[in-house]
């Protein structure tokens, strides 16, 4: 078996290296029902319905960016009405200052609203992935690399309860995975 | 450059199911590699010449466009031709025609991605960087027209020592949220969406120089589904959130001016009246831009194909079409409206001294996009390719006409005057599209102008379930 990074540290996992998006699909698949919690799958491009068959939950982003979003009305209700309702009250065309005023404020609502929920679908997002994280175990893998072009991979995590190395690598071998390496940390 | 549909292998398939078949999206059967490689070799490649013949000139413009900007803050907004009543004149024309051209790169990262329009793939992300470079363009003008550059800052609602704050029930300040929150986001979808290309360009670099900038931009991107699914997420609310905004800038920019009560200007049809003219100039600039781009680059001809080209046509006369309807009802309002101010401010600009604005934004807009409706004309890109530039000409004219014709007349004519641009005027002007396309020069260069990702997605292959028997 190949190893990729420094044979004296920590394991991270077993990886093995697809042709194809159907390849990774199904591989990910039998992972799953085999009981495997600890794994991912490496693809150039979002695979339609990956998640499921990962046994992955739907993203928590969407209810994380309602609370951003929520953040940035409240801020934008604080920002309008404190300075033109309470500290420096303006007088325009005879307009109410007061709660009345508030179709005059829609604008500013909306726009921070958006602003503040596309600030947190971002960094959320980056939060959630663990970016930006510039080293990471699989990049010691030489072969990794063409992750980003057109070859697709699967790890299965070292940390993984079920995880033992004889039966790692029957699995992937049988799936058809090739080049089948133990990834070191670094 | 092939028909879309002639490289569909379809001998298998009866005339029924070869009728409703899609045409694929990549021609010439390309496979994700040659995708990866061609459009990363682009950025790899040495710099061509046509590269620095281009931006040579582009750049002079741009130190045009930079002195105009140092002497008229040394000397004042007076070297404008803006006076009394014209006090709005060429710089915000100039910064309506910018952002509107923005427009288009939104819809068509966002609108058409929620829509679930496949096709958008290959051309969002210059559309996207046009948007961003449009928007920079357009902040230039309102950030100077507020005469006294160094106070701009009394446009930001934060504590100052005179105890004043903004007024929040003027769409000037609504303007200054929606602009900045439009380009902000803007470059956040843009930023999201090039992640997963920047780290195609972290694994091929070979240089040190390289490896540090694509490496550092890319964060670290590994393209597992664990990130995947979130990125996904995000970029699903991104879209989601930039489609209301996208039009809600340009109905904030007509609120400039439906609020006044100027005759003219104060109706109710601007909002998306001005929405759609900003995607219809959008699509115009965008098709300006990708189409020498791709005649440079013939091989991306295989990812923006004819049919693309076809379907953006399709948008520009559809748009176009509703401009042209908001144009008559404009008029017809001016008539029902029995308002006599309403029907001399419309009078004035179809037959007084800006007649001849008039009538080139009605034939550049209305009447020169509808040969569109002939395949050959939509099908033939350097007739696109001129057909394009009576859009993006008759878009400048038609803020043109909004504001400056409709100022130089307004209730009394002891308040008449007519305007006149000064060189100032017209040489920043021309000064924004060198800075323009410098910056787009520059993107095409250092950032892949083609989403790979998604591109690779949309292929065949990428389908699961690709080479299954469906049962």
């Amino acid at each position: 078996m190949n190893i990729a990074g420094d044979p004296q540290s920590k394991a991270y996992g077993l990886a093995a290296e697809f042709d194809s998006a159907s390849q990774l699909f199904h591989a990910a698949e039998r992972l799953r029902d085999a009981g495997y919690k600890k794994f991912d799958v490496f693809s150039p491009f979002p695979i339609h319905g990956m998640d499921d068959a990962m046994g992955l939950k739907r993203s928590l982003l969407g209810k994380i960016i309602f609370i951003g979003g929520l953040t940035g009305f409240l801020t934008a209700v604080c920002l309008t009405f404190i300075p033109s309702s309470i500290l420096y009250p303006l007088i325009v065309m005879g307009k109410p200052t007061n709660l009345y005023t508030v179709p005059a404020f829609f604008p500013i609502l909306f726009e921070l609203t958006i602003l503040l929920s596309a600030f947190t679908a971002v960094f959320g997002m980056f939060i959630m992935n663990g970016l930006p994280r510039l080293n990471h175990p699989m990049f010691n893998w030489d072969r990794f690399q063409r992750v980003s072009d057109d070859k697709f991979f699967c790890v299965i995590e070292a940390k993984d309860p079920k995880f033992t190395e004889r039966a790692a690598k029957d699995l992937l071998e049988s799936l058809g995975g090739q080049n089948i390496t133990k990834v070191h940390e670094d | 450059m092939a028909d879309a549909s002639a490289a569909r292998p379809s001998a298998d398939l009866t005339p029924d199911e070869q009728a409703v078949i899609r045409p694929p999206l990549v021609l010439n059967q390309r496979k994700m590699g040659w995708i990866a490689n061609y459009v990363s070799s682009i950025v790899e490649d040495k710099t061509p010449v046509w590269w620095w013949a281009c931006l040579v000139p582009c750049l002079l413009l741009t130190g045009v466009l930079g002195f105009c900007i140092v002497y008229l803050i040394s000397t004042g907004v007076g070297v404008w031709g803006n006076n009394h009543p014209v006090g709005w004149a060429w710089d915000i024309t100039n910064f309506v025609f910018w952002i509107g051209i923005g427009h288009a790169g939104t819809l068509i990262s966002a609108i058409l991605f929620l829509t679930r329009q496949k096709w958008r793939t290959s051309i969002n992300r210059a559309a996207e960087a046009m948007t961003l470079f449009a928007v920079i363009c357009a902040a230039i003008y309102p950030g100077l027209h507020v005469g006294r550059v160094w106070m701009a800052w009394f446009l930001a609602p934060v504590p100052n020592a005179n105890g004043i704050w903004q007024n929040f029930r003027s769409p000037l300040l609504w303007d200054v949220f929606a602009v900045s929150t439009y380009f902000t986001v803007s470059v956040l979808f843009w930023y999201t969406g090039l992640i997963p290309d920047l780290a195609t360009l972290r694994d091929r670099a070979k240089t040190k120089i390289k490896k540090f900038f694509y490496g550092t931009l890319a964060l670290g991107w590994r393209g597992g589904n664990r990130q995947w699914r979130h990125y996904e997420m995000a970029y699903l609310l991104l879209a989601g959130l930039s489609t209301p905004l996208v039009l809600s800038v340009h109905s904030v920019v007509s609120f400039d001016f439906a609020t006044s009560v100027i005759p003219g200007w104060h109706t109710t049809i601007f909002p998306p009246y001005f929405v759609a003219g900003a995607i219809f100039g959008g699509f115009a600039m965008v098709l300006t831009i990708m189409i020498p781009a791709c005649a440079i680059y013939k091989p991306l001809h295989d990812l923006v194909t004819v049919s693309h080209v076809d379907k953006m046509c399709k948008v520009i006369v559809f748009t176009g079409s509703i401009v042209g309807y908001a144009y008559i009802m404009e008029l017809f309002m001016a008539w029902y409206s029995a308002n006599p101010f309403e029907k001399a401010a419309f009078w004035y600009r179809a037959f007084g001294p800006f007649w001849w604005a008039y009538w080139s934004m009605m034939f550049c807009n209305v009447i020169a996009p509808q040969i569109f409706w002939f395949k050959y004309f939509r099908t033939h890109l350097v007739w696109v390719w001129i057909i394009c530039q009576f859009p993006n000409m008759g878009m400048w004219y038609e803020r043109f006409v909004i504001i400056a014709t409709t100022l130089s007349r307004d209730f009394t004519p002891s308040a008449w005057a007519q305007f006149h641009p000064t060189w100032v005027d017209i040489w920043m002007f021309i000064g924004t599209f060198g800075l323009f396309f410098t910056l787009f020069l520059i993107f095409i260069r250092f950032l892949p102008m083609i989403c790979m990702f998604e591109v690779k997605a949309v292929l065949p292959e990428a389908d699961p379930h690709h080479g299954e028997n469906h049962g």
